[in-house]
């Protein structure tokens, strides 16, 4: 599961980010997300999050976006890891 | 780009813009093509024009005509509402004496009655008013304020509201997040899949994808084909 869901979300990011073969794949757990890079303005994450509901099937309220969940790589996959096996 | 006489709901007409793409010699079929909303207008504006030129270059004249509201329209969008626009479609293929249609994206919700066609990647209202709403709370949010989905629909279906920088008013509001992409047998839906690629509208700046317009340029190409020859 964690594997899948890894993979799946550096493709969603790869999509939304618009970003270049492979940028995505090099993503460690401290690249850092909301706040350094620059394509992920409020629409781009509203859009980010639009796409991480419909590929992985979880629902995210708004209340659970913040700048923690958002700061790195590793906080998001996590998030979302848990998100997965709660449902 | 030129001009037609686009209908208003409440009877008369108003000058909009249009850009029209036609074969050299006779065309085969006349595809109206209902553009995309909002944001992913912009962003798919330019895949759009890239899929007219292939399917003009295939025989097929295209019209793209600007929702009242958009573009270059001169309407206020905050005076619009989706059956606006749809009056607005039927408008469009009656006077280019459409053959067929294919509306991209949220386009699909302003499709005209009674044309055949294609929906592209069609999406729901509610789920477009979603992801604005969502854009909306995240920046009130970083400016220190606290919104809420619930509370922002309330008010705007009394006041309207503004959304990723578009003024919508309060009928649109109240409307738009309850529509869908409407059953027809004689329309047919082309999903992302198809193209090979994530939907441009994903990403953060408008782009093209030489090979997704291809792939949805032969969609219709071949399916009109084997329309005339049926």
């Amino acid at each position: 599961m964690q594997d899948d869901t890894d993979q799946l979300l550096r493709a969603i990011l790869r999509d939304v980010l618009g970003l270049k073969p492979g940028q995505a794949e090099a993503f460690t757990a401290q690249t850092g997300l909301f706040g350094h890079l620059p394509e992920l303005d409020s629409m781009a994450v509203a859009g980010l999050l639009t796409e991480i509901e419909d590929r992985l099937g979880i629902i995210v309220e708004d209340e659970d976006v913040d700048g923690d969940m958002l700061a790195d790589y590793g906080s998001l996959l996590n998030f979302v890891t848990e998100r997965r096996s709660a449902t | 780009m030129t001009q037609w006489p686009c209908p208003l709901p409440g009877g008369g007409t108003v000058e909009e813009w249009v850009l029209t793409l036609r074969p050299e010699g006779a065309a085969k079929a006349c595809l109206l093509i209902v553009p995309a909303l909002f944001d992913e207008g912009n962003k798919l504006r330019r895949f759009t024009v890239e899929v007219m030129r292939r399917l003009a270059a295939s025989g097929i004249a295209c019209v793209l005509p600007d929702l009242p509201g958009f573009n270059e329209s001169i309407l206020p969008l905050e005076a619009q509402t989706p059956g606006d626009w749809q009056v607005a479609m039927e408008g469009a293929a009656r006077h280019f004496t459409a053959s067929h249609m294919l509306t991209i994206r949220g386009g699909a919700l302003a499709a005209p009655r009674g044309v055949p066609g294609w929906y592209y990647a069609p999406v729901a209202g509610a789920s477009q008013l979603r992801q604005m709403l969502r854009a909306r709370i995240l920046a009130a949010r970083e400016a220190g304020r606290s919104e809420t989905q619930d509370s922002l629909l309330e008010a705007g279906r009394v006041h309207g509201l503004e959304l990723a920088g578009y003024r919508l008013g309060a009928d649109f509001i109240a409307e738009f997040g309850g529509l869908v992409a409407r059953e027809d047998p004689a329309v047919q839906t082309i999903t992302q899949d198809g193209l090979g690629g994530p939907g441009l509208w994903l990403r953060p700046e408008p782009g093209e994808d030489a090979g997704q317009a291809d792939a949805l340029a032969a969609i219709i190409a071949v399916a009109l084909a084997q329309k005339e020859t049926a």
